[in-house]
């Protein structure tokens, strides 16, 4: 676990990746800071999943690449599998397996296994050792998955929707542990989930997609005091306002404008009978997702 | 020791909700300069949220001189927060009522009433955001 931190966890330079005629991803350039806690959020064939699997290995790109600490992801390779973990969407387990066995195996594919983790968990949430992963219920089988995917201690843990079937106190006790696991130092996460109301205690750093494409990437801090919400005279052109228009939504005289716009600039721009406010999390990331897909020069308005 | 909370859907960002939870226990006297804040895994493993939230919230009370890291031990409470004094509050008040007073005689609803001292505290609130930006950019 020990990672150089000035090493980018994430490096993804014009990323792409096709399927047949179809690009499931494309143009997708970030540099993700190790630490963080990332949010990806996209509608359904956004290309999340795509995203992962090549951030894990298990997809090669048509185009571009992604480095994972200064180390170029290679499909199926073992040193980028080694320091990766990754929870699939639909965690596979081995279902004839009992649940001791999931453990050993995954002590003895993994170096750096956390036995002692591992073990703790199982107990805490009272899932026996000596039962068959088919007899567990959903939400025991999706724990223990979860567990393999911690007590690896990659540095990187990408978890894709890993918390969909669970009720909503195992999904906060998982997020707990994941959460411990990042203040213990060294561990960068991403998570890929559509429930954005959570979304905003646990990340840090922001990845909106869709289409394939990226619509926004950066550190939340950052995005929000880089977005305003305006409220301006209907007839008030999107061209006259001091930034890109995200969304716009349009009252018999006023119009709500979210735009990306730097504080400075907003500032300066200010005219009477305007009112701007700030922008919350979950407000920016619905504006991003109902944004229509375009090109790259999207992404780049706010990454400049 | 000290619990925060963390209201999912009050649109407040959660590191701000943490200094505010601080500030307000000063106030009311519910945290004393030298008492210990929770470490900053208590915290993320107690609410379930990002550790690096909880480093930006313990920053901005280090910034506001009401809370202090000290190596090895944690980080502790070092100033106070003195409510109001009395006698401001009083004329505050008179003169609150006195508005209140001359706005019913004008014929003001209690909602025309609500809806422009809304207006009034946002205008306000808008004008201070404006002169401490400028302050840091110009």
């Amino acid at each position: 676990m020990t990672h150089d931190l000035s090493v980018p966890a994430l490096r993804a330079d014009r990323l792409g990746k096709r399927y047949g005629r179809q690009w499931g991803l494309r143009d997708a350039t970030f540099e993700i800071p190790a630490g963080s806690v990332v949010g990806l959020v996209g509608p359904n064939g956004a290309g999340k999943t795509t995203l992962l699997a090549l951030t894990v290995g298990l997809l090669a790109p048509t185009e571009g690449q992604v480095a994972v600490f200064g180390e170029p992801s290679r499909a199926h390779t073992a040193d980028t599998l080694a320091r990766v973990s990754y929870l699939a969407q639909d965690h596979p387990l081995y279902r004839a397996f009992t649940v001791a066995d999931m453990l050993r195996f995954g002590a003895s594919m993994n170096p750096s296994w956390d036995r002692a983790l591992a073990q703790g968990r199982m107990e805490a949430l009272g899932i026996p050792l000596d039962r068959k992963i088919k007899a567990l219920s959903g939400g025991q089988q999706a724990q223990v998955a979860l567990t393999l995917a911690l007590a690896k201690r990659a540095p990187l843990l990408a978890l894709d929707e890993p918390v969909a079937s669970l009720d909503p106190i195992a999904r906060l006790e998982f997020m707990q542990d994941v959460m411990a696991a990042v203040a213990d130092g060294g561990l960068t996460v991403v998570i890929a989930s559509h429930v954005i109301s959570e979304l905003e205690r646990f990340c840090d750093w922001l990845l909106v997609l869709t289409g394939g494409r990226l619509q926004v990437a950066g550190p939340v801090d950052d995005l929000l005091a880089r977005h305003t919400l305006l409220t301006v005279p209907r007839q008030t052109p999107s061209a006259a306002l001091p930034g890109a228009s995200i969304s716009r939504t349009d009252s018999d005289r006023h119009s709500t404008v979210l735009i990306a716009a730097d504080p400075a600039r907003m500032a300066a721009a200010q005219q009477p009978g305007w009112h701007a406010d700030p922008v919350g999390f979950e407000q920016l990331v619905l504006a991003y997702l109902r944004r229509p897909p375009l090109g790259v020069s999207r992404a780049e308005v706010v990454a400049s | 020791m000290f619990r925060f909370r963390l209201d999912g859907s009050s649109g407040v960002p959660p590191y701000l909700q943490l200094v505010h939870q601080v500030r307000q226990s000063l106030l009311l006297g519910y945290l004393r300069a030298g008492d210990r804040l929770p470490t900053v895994k208590e915290v993320a493993v107690d609410l379930a949220i990002n550790p690096n939230t909880v480093v930006k919230a313990y920053r901005q009370l280090e910034h506001e001189g009401l809370a202090a890291g000290r190596p090895g031990q944690g980080t502790f409470i070092t100033g106070t927060l003195a409510p109001p004094s009395a006698r401001a509050s009083e004329a505050l008040r008179r003169s609150l009522e006195r508005w209140l007073r001359d706005a019913a005689d004008a014929g003001l609803s209690q909602e025309a009433i609500t809806a422009l001292i809304a207006a009034v505290r946002h205008d306000v609130a808008q004008e201070a955001r404006q002169d401490s930006m400028e302050e840091r950019t110009g």
